[in-house]
């Protein structure tokens, strides 16, 4: 229920209470740019790029940190909050490549053309794993900054690539500290934090160890929340399409969608409305899935025992004995094991035909983790 | 045991300061010293003590001996002796070691005619020097612990509260915010617990008011943060004491003991129902976690990292409970003010800026050390009669106030008023109370680079415009300094810093730009000097700066040359000596190792001397021949 009023650019916005102004400005569907916010973690205000003017407030205050109350007066542009946040932008662009980020082609820009500005190809934002899918190169392309007046740090940073699931490449890092908020905040782990001070902060696990060394779960819930490409799975690929299901591995029931190109699995998001996990996924789950369902040494087709050995047969072959063995049994003599990696779908049609057609209640799956 | 002889041998007691500084000048053996010297000469009436910090640390260690009030600076163990026998025996005090006014070089013996005690108006220090802070007696009997009575037997919170904010006390931590109104803000919010929280994490280097109110006289502190919590309702407090401060750390936990013991702390304090337990935190020593939210933060035993406010730690501060955070020195002055009065507090000061305020003066100053001074004080009395002037005969160039982010201010602000708003208006600010005085031998550029490389090191990173605005800032400056600047810099420098200032979380942020606004403001020739001309004015950055014999003064007595630690001086005996620019590191010794009396070596900035290719006979006989050559 919307319990309080503000004024944003002059509209009047509902908003409820507990709301920050920039939740409230994002209710109403009025943009300011973010990159350190995102909507299931704590607020934290590093990246000032959401800097707005409220009256009777001192100074340029944080949309993402400042609580909405009644009656505030909401201005999200002017040229001191454009200076600022241009300020910032900047700042910002200085710790990550940058190049293409000006450049006016980058949307038309293929992986295989050549750059005509001699950009680095580790430099160039079409072979960033985040490419398009980037919350830098949104925000950049809204405030416009066009050409840097202070000189990139181009040092090369430290690349973790010892998890066997995803890579933290600093040298992209813009140290919004979502991964880390993700880790204490979601998973409750907290194995990576923010480290020293000032210009030499980065993100690292307890004594800077390669993150497999450490107590990290690999559940990618710092991932998924990072806006650059900073941290990115180790198989990427684009999907055509998604599928909506729910996790096969345990009795959780974590909704997922499924990232599907050629008819194989891709990748795995997690359902932001999914009611039992909003969003959030664990390590199988979320990195799990794509590799059982496209393993080569999975069953394709039924296979029949003859003369001791297992022999390829037709669906047909394999129906008809099925239905000539079972037609010997009835009620509880039978029980009926499946498998907790078909699907969900499959497994309800499973326990049907247990009760159902078989006339048993002993039905049981292999999840019980 | 001797009997002393009539008359000379009264009830004397001499205090040998214990603040850090003159431990670190081993006044724990002297304090033993004494003791046993007494004993051994019998001297029954004669007693031994110890103090915190005096202030004039630059004169220590130092020890005062009562009710005479005479004054002995720079005392060793050796002196021990004389003093007993002399002084504390004979009665007749040491001149030697009396202290000498710089300017006159008389000797003062007196304690209060001293300039640098007179000019002083002590509220917040009033009992360091004069008592014991191990003893809570002494405390009690300079009126200690009275205005806690005071307070729980006659006032109620709301009747502290308006006490306070009559007095017009606003808080010394930094932001100058009224301490009334905060208690206030705290009062009046919701909440089953509050907290309250003293701040003594003074991370500003080269402060030490905190530390010395601390280890001087750690219960002024206790009553002033009792009283506080009994105003805002809070039965819970925090003292947090940077770890890098063991004495004070030491003799606040005694305090807290002490305190405890006498009723004043813990469950139903003196019959009034309150109740109030404090506990001391050990910070890391992180500057930033002198930040208040910081601070709570690192309580809470996570990183020390500031949070946006609102919300406020009146509303939410510890564990999300209504939370006030004193500075040590805030706390300090409230029992002044319950115990004689508001309207006689805020008789001190200016309009806005009430009673006084502590600075630890440092710098190219003749008497460095800790002073607390009325508000509305000029800097040239500060400076000039408190401080002794510059020595050496240098001219005065520039005040930097407020810690490593106050602004510098230049001679036509001498006469400024000392207050927040008087500072604040000229790009400095109070700050916590640093006070270095810089002369005409200081480049203002490196100044402001050195003020932000403390910064920078220091920003807890947590956001943009101070992790990475300070850091390209300091690039530019270092730049500059090496005489790499460019003539966009000054724009870029102002720039950014206007954007780093406003656009900054915290409060290290939002003025870690002051230093080099303010020199841009005020010195920005000097800026002008190295970008344009790639010369710095006060011959002070390395880069800059060249070292040259001068052949028409050079005797070729070869010193230079056997001290050059680079071995990158070439000569001979009576043959004029040459450097070899492209070798020399500039460390400057063969400059203080020319006798006197030739003057030969020259430092220069922006400009070559002519120098001969090789070394050549020397022709600088005679005064008449150098005077000759030098027209040429
Ligand atoms: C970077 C930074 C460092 C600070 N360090 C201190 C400090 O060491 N001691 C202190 O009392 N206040 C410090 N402050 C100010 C505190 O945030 C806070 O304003 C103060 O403790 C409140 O007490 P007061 O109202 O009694 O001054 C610091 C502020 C900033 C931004
Ligand atoms: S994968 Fe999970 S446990 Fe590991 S660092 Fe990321 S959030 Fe923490
Ligand atoms: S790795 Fe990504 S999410 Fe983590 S701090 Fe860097 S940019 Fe932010
Ligand atoms: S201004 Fe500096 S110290 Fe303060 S929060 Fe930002 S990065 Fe940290
Ligand atoms: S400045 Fe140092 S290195 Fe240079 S010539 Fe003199 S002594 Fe040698
Ligand atoms: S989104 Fe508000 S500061 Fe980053």
């Amino acid at each position: 229920m919307s319990d309080i009023t503000l004024t944003i650019n002059g509209r009047e916005v509902k908003a409820n209470r507990g709301m920050t102004v920039l939740e409230a400005a994002q209710a109403a569907d009025i943009y300011i740019p973010t990159l350190c916010h995102y909507p299931d973690l704590e607020p934290y205000g590093g990246c000032r790029l959401c800097l707005v003017e409220i009256e009777k407030m001192r100074g340029l205050p944080t949309a993402c940190t400042t609580p909405a109350a009644d009656g505030m007066v909401v201005t999200t542009g002017s040229a001191a909050i454009d200076s600022v946040r241009h300020a910032s932008l900047e700042l910002i662009l200085t710790t990550h490549p940058c190049d293409c980020l000006e450049c006016h082609r980058r949307h038309r820009c293929g992986p295989y053309d050549v750059c005509l500005r001699h950009v680095a190809v580790t430099d160039r934002c079409v072979t960033c794993p985040a490419n398009e899918d980037c919350e830098l190169q949104q925000v950049v392309d809204y405030v416009g900054v066009h050409k840097l007046r202070i000189p990139r740090d181009t040092r090369p940073r430290e690349i973790d690539a010892s998890n066997p699931f995803f890579t933290i490449d600093r040298n992209r890092c813009i140290l919004c500290a979502r991964c880390v908020r993700a880790c204490q905040e979601i998973t409750c782990i907290g194995t990576i934090d923010m480290s020293y001070r000032g210009y030499a902060m980065k993100v690292s696990t307890f004594g800077d160890l390669p993150l497999i060394e450490t107590d990290c779960g690999s559940c990618g819930e710092c991932m998924v929340r990072c806006p650059v490409g900073a941290m990115f799975p180790k198989d990427i690929i684009r999907p055509e399409r998604e599928v909506r299901t729910v996790c096969t591995y345990c009795g959780v029931g974590c909704s997922m969608y499924l990232g599907v190109k050629d008819g194989k699995i891709t990748g795995v998001r997690g359902v932001r409305e999914g009611p039992v996990n909003h969003g959030r996924l664990c390590v199988k789950g979320r990195f799990g899935i794509a590799e059982f369902v496209n393993h080569p040494d999975r069953l394709t087709t039924p296979l029949i025992r003859k003369n001791g050995r297992f022999e390829e047969a037709s669906w047909e072959e394999a129906l008809d004995l099925v239905v000539a063995r079972l037609g010997k049994y009835r009620g509880d003599e039978v029980a009926v094991i499946s498998s907790a990696k078909s699907t969900n779908e499959d497994n309800y049609v499973m326990q049907k035909l247990a009760r159902a057609v078989l006339g048993t209640n002993n039905v049981d799956h292999c999840a019980r983790l | 045991m001797t009997a002393a002889k009539p008359g000379s041998n009264h009830q004397r007691t001499i205090f040998i300061c214990q603040g850090t500084g003159c431990v670190s000048g081993k006044s724990f053996d002297i304090t033993a010293a004494l003791s046993r010297a007494a004993k051994e000469q019998g001297l029954a009436g004669v007693n031994v003590d110890f103090t915190g910090c005096h202030g004039f640390c630059e004169q220590g260690p130092v020890a005062i001996v009562e009710p005479d009030g005479i004054f002995y600076s720079q005392v060793t163990v050796a002196d021990v002796p004389e003093i007993v026998q002399s002084h504390l025996r004979d009665g007749k005090p040491v001149e030697r070691l009396f202290y000498k006014d710089p300017v006159t070089g008389e000797a003062i013996p007196h304690h209060r005619d001293i300039k640098f005690y007179s000019k002083q108006q002590r509220i917040i220090l009033r009992n360091i020097g004069r008592i014991n802070p191990e003893r809570v007696d002494d405390y009690i009997a300079m009126g200690g612990y009275e205005s806690l009575k005071k307070v729980l037997k006659e006032m109620t919170p709301g009747q502290v509260i308006a006490e306070i904010k009559r007095s017009g006390l606003r808080g010394r931590g930094g932001a100058g915010f009224p301490t009334g109104t905060k208690w206030e803000f705290c009062h009046n919010a919701a909440g089953d617990q509050k907290y309250m929280v003293c701040n003594a994490d003074e991370g500003d280097p080269g402060a030490f008011m905190d530390r010395s109110t601390m280890e001087g006289d750690p219960h002024t502190v206790l009553e002033g943060m009792t009283i506080a919590a009994y105003a805002i309702g809070a039965t819970e407090g925090y003292i947090y004491i940077r770890a890098e401060y063991p004495l004070a750390v030491k003799r606040v936990r005694l305090a807290l003991q002490q305190s405890e013991e006498k009723g004043f702390l813990g469950d139903n304090i003196l019959g009034s129902g309150f109740s109030l337990r404090i506990h001391v935190k050990e910070g890391a020593g992180a500057f930033v976690c002198g930040e208040e939210t910081a601070l709570l933060a690192s309580i809470e035993g996570k990183r020390g990292m500031p949070r946006s406010r609102p919300p406020f730690p009146a509303n939410s501060g510890l564990w999300g409970k209504p939370t006030t955070i004193n500075n040590v020195k805030s706390l300090a002055t409230v029992p002044v003010i319950i115990a004689r009065g508001a309207d006689w507090y805020a008789a001190t000061g200016t309009e806005k800026s009430k009673g006084t305020c502590v600075f630890a003066l440092t710098g190219k100053i003749a008497n460095s050390g800790l002073i607390e001074v009325p508000m509305g004080i000029k800097l040239r009395e500060i400076i000039y009669e408190i401080g002794g002037g510059i020595p050496g005969n240098k001219k005065f160039k520039a005040v930097q106030t407020g810690g490593p982010s106050g602004g510098c201010l230049p001679e036509s602000y001498l006469d400024q008023s000392v207050d927040y708003e008087s500072l604040a208006a000229a790009g400095s600010m109070m700050g916590s109370g640093g006070m270095v005085v810089m002369d005409e031998e200081t480049c203002m550029v490196d100044v402001a680079r050195f003020f932000l490389s403390f910064t920078q090191a220091e920003s807890c990173g947590k956001c943009v415009p101070c992790r990475v605005g300070t850091k390209q800032m300091l690039d530019i400056l270092e730049r500059i300094c090496r005489g790499e600047g460019k003539p966009e810099d000054m724009d870029i420098l102002q720039e950014l810093g206007q954007n780093v200032k406003v656009g900054s979380l915290c409060g290290l942020g939002q003025t870690a730009p002051n230093p080099v606004l303010t020199t841009l403001r005020y010195f920005r020739h000097e800026y002008e000097a190295h970008i344009n001309e790639k010369r710095c004015p006060a011959l002070s950055c390395t880069s800059l700066t060249s070292y040259f014999i001068l052949p028409d003064k050079c005797q070729g007595c070869g010193i230079c040359l056997r001290n050059c630690p680079v071995g990158c001086i070439a000569g001979d005996k009576r043959m004029v000596h040459i450097i070899d620019q492209e070798k020399c590191i500039k460390c400057g010794t063969c400059l203080d190792v020319c006798p006197e009396r030739f003057n030969a070596v020259l430092k220069v900035s922006g400009e070559t001397i002519e120098v001969p290719a090789a070394p050549v006979p020397v022709t600088a006989g005679k005064p008449a021949a150098a005077a000759a050559s030098q027209k040429e």
